[in-house]
């Protein structure tokens, strides 16, 4: 039995500026179930990112609406930068949100130890992010979105920012912690490659004004992890689809 | 714990020699100078009333220690910098976060702060002897004037280029205006703030030595007025000796706190 958690119906952004309005989002109803890794690629600039800020909170929405299921429900946001904070250890930016939240506990704490430890952090627990590769630094910043122990994780292109074999490689790290921790997700990327190897479903938008151009649910014969499902015998039939949607002209 | 290389070692031992070096090199640039005066002096080639010589530096030096004027002296330029400094420091931070706060406040200030900025408080000199009196309390109203400003404009300037990416993070974890300050804005600039100590401190000294100029009956900005107006180069020269070392001192605490900072937090 599916179970929705967010339901985002007929959601539009519109950014004003001295010299006029930009229409970023025009109409995009959505809904995700729980525990699916969901995709969205578009064209870039199509308001990807606007979508996961609305979401996240940080902007209001110019029209529509978006429910999730639980009223208390717990958002994680994590974007290209990882923006850990060079004058705190790694243990105590992993700690941040739960600090925020007046939530420090034992309990907690002893939870981020746990996932420091089993993701091959441990040696740096008290090292600062100076000290680590980008690779490294995205995984702590993943585990600094995990503490809060959300209901749901927004990724914002969390991989852009690494070189493409660092890439794959995290690409395959988050996914297997993601799913071991069994949370919901709702990423953007321009990767479709990316898109198709992690995720459940992808929704592909137009160009801004964004709607809802098509939406694929991702069946993939003998699909485990993101790597070898790269190998999957429908995976270049998705990418080719994608791609034409996308429609790409340079 | 580590085993050095004797690639290492040769390494090590080339960057001591270098700094050896640079340091001695100092050292004998300052004695070459001082001698080249004095003998400059001593064989008339310059007229000692006007241009001193290092040996009559040292007898003013002894003879205002003979008296124990010289500490006096000292003191009240010492206090009247480390007032100055400390008020503005503090004022300037408070302001600065308030400006970071509301935004609207820092809007409506900046024409005036601007003006206050670029306008030279010298020439609010005789009005603040004016105001405030012919008194130590006007030296170091002058000196705040001078620092304060520029110290205000650089920390709310940092305040506000702190990286946004910080703030976004913050504010997708649920953070309040006051976290936002506390956990990102202040830690990410406790370097540009000892930054600004270093320039507050150097206008501290400025803005008191310059209303010591104006009205002083003490201080090492008196000494240097007074032996200028009895055409005592030694006096004057020996008052800027002091002054620079003193100012040299300070510099050099502000770098020690920093380091001191900077070890703790990586």
């Amino acid at each position: 039995m599916k179970k929705i958690i967010l339901t985002l119906s007929h959601l539009k952004k519109n950014y004003q500026e001295d010299s006029g309005e930009t229409k970023a989002i025009e109409d995009i109803s959505l809904e995700v179930e729980e525990g699916k890794f969901i995709s969205i690629v578009g064209p870039s600039g199509c308001g990807k990112s606007t979508l996961l800020s609305i979401l996240a909170n940080l902007e209001v929405a110019s029209g529509g609406t978006y429910t999730f299921e639980k009223p208390s429900v717990r958002i994680a946001y994590m974007l290209q930068k990882d923006s850990l904070f060079p004058w705190r250890t790694i243990l105590d930016n992993c700690l941040l949100g739960l600090e925020l939240r007046n939530e420090l506990t034992e309990e907690n704490r002893n939870y981020v130890l746990h996932l420091l430890k089993t993701y091959g952090l441990a040696d740096f627990i008290d090292k600062y992010p100076n000290s680590l590769s980008g690779g490294m630094r995205q995984r702590v910043a993943l585990i600094r979105t995990l503490a809060i122990h959300p209901d749901i994780l927004l990724l914002d292109e969390p991989f852009s920012a690494l070189d493409a074999m660092t890439r794959v490689a995290l690409a395959e790290d988050v996914y297997n912690m993601i799913k071991k921790e069994g949370k919901t997700v709702l990423m953007v990327t321009h990767d479709i490659g990316e898109a198709v190897s992690l995720s459940d479903k992808i929704v592909v938008l137009t160009k801004r004004p964004s709607t809802v151009k098509k939406i694929y649910d991702i069946h993939l014969t003998g699909k485990s992890t993101p790597i070898k499902n790269r190998k999957c015998k429908e995976f270049s039939e998705y990418y080719d689809a994608i791609w034409r949607d996308l429609d790409v002209h340079i | 714990m580590y085993t050095y290389s004797q690639e290492h070692k040769k390494y090590l031992k080339r960057k001591r020699k270098d700094k050896w070096i640079i340091i001695s090199c100092q050292i004998l640039i300052l004695i070459f100078f001082l001698l080249l005066w004095e003998v400059a002096a001593h064989y008339q080639w310059i007229n000692t009333f006007l241009s001193s010589s290092p040996s009559l530096i040292v007898k003013t030096f002894s003879s205002l220690l003979a008296n124990n004027d010289l500490f006096t002296h000292i003191g009240v330029t010492l206090y009247e910098t480390v007032v100055s400094f400390g008020i503005a420091t503090i004022l300037g931070l408070i302001i600065s976060i308030l400006l970071w706060w509301c935004p609207r406040i820092a809007k409506i200030a900046d024409p005036y702060l601007t003006v206050l900025n670029s306008l030279p408080k010298v020439a609010l000199g005789p009005l603040i002897i004016i105001w405030v009196g012919a008194s130590t309390n006007s030296i170091i109203f002058m000196a705040l004037l001078i620092s304060i400003f520029v110290s205000i404009m650089n920390i709310y300037h940092d305040f506000v280029e702190t990286d946004r990416h910080y703030i976004i993070l913050l504010k997708s974890l649920g953070a309040k205006k006051r976290d936002i300050f506390f956990k990102a804005v202040l830690p990410a600039n406790i370097s540009n703030i000892i930054n600004n100590l270093k320039i507050n401190i150097s206008m501290a000294f400025i803005g008191v030595i310059m209303g010591e100029l104006l009205v002083s009956k003490k201080g090492l900005g008196y000494l240097i007025m007074y032996g200028s107006q009895v055409f005592n180069i030694n006096l004057v020269i020996s008052s800027v000796f002091i002054l620079g070392i003193l100012s040299f001192s300070f510099y050099y605490l502000i770098c020690l706190l920093e380091k001191i900072i900077q070890k703790k937090n990586c």
